[in-house]
């Protein structure tokens, strides 16, 4: 049962570096005195995401480490390679934004570092426990960054918010998880599921089941659990905002996926039903919510709630198609949330930083280029071909008609219409309205971002087969 | 059965843990009630260790008297709450109290009584508490703790450590005018730096 300290370790590569990494960063940005700090810890922190992710990619070996607590397979390669690129890009982003802003302390960074740690542990968890600790570990770093800006009081309100309704969530989770442990007598994935397996179901495990998925739902911001999105995106810092977009998104849509898929696949009705709702709510309250918006983080906010909408479509259909097109979408959304975030981060006065939907008007003329990959970023987010946006819902929207869920497809379908509303109603004000002054120079490393992620959704026709294939093996990892 | 000076023992820490949890709620002043409630700690400590659970007695002396009670005389001591005028009316809140610790006593009596109904389900643990004679708890807790679970300790230690990050990067401020003490400056100062000579003219003053 337990193996040998020295293979587990080696199988957790990746997450070693960020672990040693965060702490022996933390140190360099306290003795390397105050100026000096972020710059450096930022640079630095940036290569310890990078050499996780390469060293994953060249090192990284598949099984199953610590007696079957932690599990790497392509999936979690697949969903790690995901988080480890969001977090890796947002820092990169945030660098300019921090100094504008005057927040640039050191310990941004090395908490985004350990974030994403918690977000791979959460990935490669196999069980409760593990599952459990890591999203605390991703949570509680997050708690702390909605509320960085603490001369801000929106900021404040954010993450007090943030971490009121999450210590909630983690309760129900907690519960949820006791209750499973209570009628299985196990907390690994493959326990569970062995015990699952030709045993009556009981309700109480169902009650279990409920509760595990309502925290996870918290964690992606999926109706009915969104209520903290909207606000703690918008007081946020931005940055944080892409962060939090970006890399736990990532995280927790991957650990739904495999408890359900692993732990719960012996009672996949049941749990089809609950992904079912939630899937509808989230797309219909992200389509018609989003459509009153001023803020674009709000607009964000709700486009992410109605995206995890979709991406859930796939885990519905309960099939190595639907998995797979749920790890594309996840894919997708994170070139596009990336590149919108950094049109947003770009979107600066002399004054500061501006967030009104109103004040992109008349972008076409004052900044073109920005204008333009905005303009790609909302199309591809409202689902219109060939950008890749639209391949993102393809592929769930089939896996779920595979599976004979017409309703939900159809009623999905309907809900990108509606969507695609207010996307559009943004590009009609950038292109259509009179300029209200311009913003100042874009500066460069938002520019490379930008460049990449509007290549990405643009060229996605090109790169889909092979990055399909990667996504098809992920998938491959529970069936 | 206990006997001998064991009994005496237990008879000793189970007293004074009543009387001391008694004297909780009627001391009058609120820090006395803090450091009433820290004896009754120390005894369930010693009442712990007379039944063989050293860890628990360990661990209740380092978090409950270490950390608990000194965060309670902390909050006591700083808050300026008039606890007199609190208590005042707290004789009438008695039969809800009592109400509380008889469920309570039965729920504890279920909890315990099920293992003598059904003794065979102490063997349904996955990982039962080895002899004393064999391995003390602590030992055996280690035993799990840093094989089995070492990855969800490293963990949690991690969690942690961000926990204090955060409370540091939220609360810490450096403020500009603060003048810190500089033990090497002050070592340094020899007179020539540290007084003025000045001549005082008869009848001006300086």
């Amino acid at each position: 049962m337990t193996t040998a300290l020295s293979t587990s370790l080696s199988l957790l590569g990746p997450e070693l570096i960020l672990a040693g990494g965060g702490v022996l960063l933390l140190m360099i940005g306290v003795f390397s005195g105050e100026r000096r700090a972020n710059r450096l810890v930022t640079g630095l922190s940036v290569a310890v995401l990078v050499a996780a992710l390469l060293w994953m990619w060249f090192f990284g070996r598949d099984g199953v480490a610590f007696g079957g607590a932690i599990v790497q397979d392509a999936f979690s390669r697949f969903m790690k390679s995901l988080a480890l690129i969001g977090s890796a890009v947002t820092l990169f982003m945030s660098v300019g934004f921090a100094k504008d802003e005057r927040f640039d302390k050191f310990e941004f960074p090395v908490l985004i570092v350990l974030c994403t740690l918690g977000m791979m542990l959460m990935i490669t968890a196999n069980d409760m426990l593990g599952l459990y600790l890591g999203l605390e570990l991703q949570s509680l770093a997050i708690y702390v960054l909605a509320a960085f800006n603490r001369d801000s009081l929106r900021s404040t309100e954010a993450g007090l918010k943030y971490f009121v309704l999450g210590a909630l969530s983690s309760g129900m989770l907690l519960y949820g998880i006791s209750l499973v442990y209570g009628y299985t007598g196990h907390t690994g994935f493959n326990e569970i599921a062995a015990a699952l397996t030709g045993s009556e179901r009981q309700l109480g495990l169902v009650f279990g089941l409920v509760f595990v998925l309502a925290g996870l739902a918290f964690k992606i911001s999926a109706v009915p659990f969104h209520m903290w999105t909207p606000d703690v995106y918008e007081g946020a810092p931005t940055p944080i905002t892409a962060f939090m977009a970006a890399g736990p998104k990532m995280a927790a849509m991957a650990l739904t996926v495999r408890v359900t898929m692993e732990a719960f696949a012996p009672i996949a009705p049941d749990w089809q039903q609950i992904i079912v709702f939630i899937s509808i709510a989230s797309m219909l309250l992200g389509s018609f919510a989003a459509i009153g918006q001023r803020n674009i983080k709000r607009l964000m906010a709700y486009s992410s709630i109605g995206h995890m909408g979709f991406a859930l479509v796939g885990l519905a259909a309960n099939s190595e198609t639907g998995v797979r097109g749920v790890v594309l979408y996840m894919t997708i959304y994170l070139a596009m949330t990336l590149g919108t975030f950094a049109v947003i981060l770009a979107m600066r006065r002399k004054q500061g930083n501006v967030e009104n939907i109103d004040d992109l008007a008349g972008l076409s003329t004052t900044h073109p280029l920005m204008a333009l990959v905005l303009t790609i970023m909302m199309f591809s987010l409202a689902g219109i071909p060939p950008l890749a946006g639209f391949w993102a819902k393809w592929y769930v929207f089939l896996a779920a008609i595979n599976s004979g869920l017409y309703a939900l497809s159809v009623i999905g379908v309907l809900a990108s219409v509606v969507g695609a509303y207010y996307y559009l109603r943004l590009i009609k004000i950038m292109w259509f309205d009179e300029p209200v002054g311009s913003f100042v120079p874009v500066a460069g490393e938002l520019r490379l971002v930008l460049g990449v992620s509007a290549a990405f959704t643009l060229l996605y026709v090109l790169i889909g087969g092979p990055l399909g294939n990667m996504a098809q093996a992920a998938a491959k990892s529970f069936f | 059965m206990l006997t001998g000076i064991e009994a005496a023992f237990f008879y000793l820490f189970a007293f004074v843990a009543v009387a001391s949890a008694f004297m909780v709620i009627a001391a009058k002043n609120p820090v006395h009630s803090v450091l009433f409630l820290i004896l009754t700690f120390f005894n369930a400590a010693g009442l712990f260790l007379l039944t063989g659970a050293e860890f628990l007695a360990m661990i209740l002396l380092v978090v409950y008297v270490g950390a608990v009670a000194v965060l309670f005389l902390f909050v006591v001591m700083m808050l300026d709450v008039d606890f007199a005028a609190l208590k005042s009316g707290s004789l009438q809140y008695a039969p809800i109290g009592a109400l509380v610790g008889i469920v309570l006593a039965a729920e504890l009596i279920v909890v315990a009584g099920g293992y003598a109904f059904a003794p065979e389900l102490a063997a349904n643990a996955t990982m039962p508490t080895p002899d004393l004679a064999v391995r003390s708890n602590t030992a055996a807790l280690g035993d799990i703790l840093y094989t089995h679970y070492v990855h969800y300790f490293q963990i949690a230690g991690l969690i942690l450590l961000v926990a204090m990050i955060g409370a540091i990067v939220l609360t810490l401020r450096h403020k500009p005018n603060v003048r810190r003490q500089s033990v090497a400056a002050q070592v340094a100062r020899t007179p020539a730096t540290a007084i003025e000579i000045k001549k005082v003219e008869t009848g001006k003053g300086i």
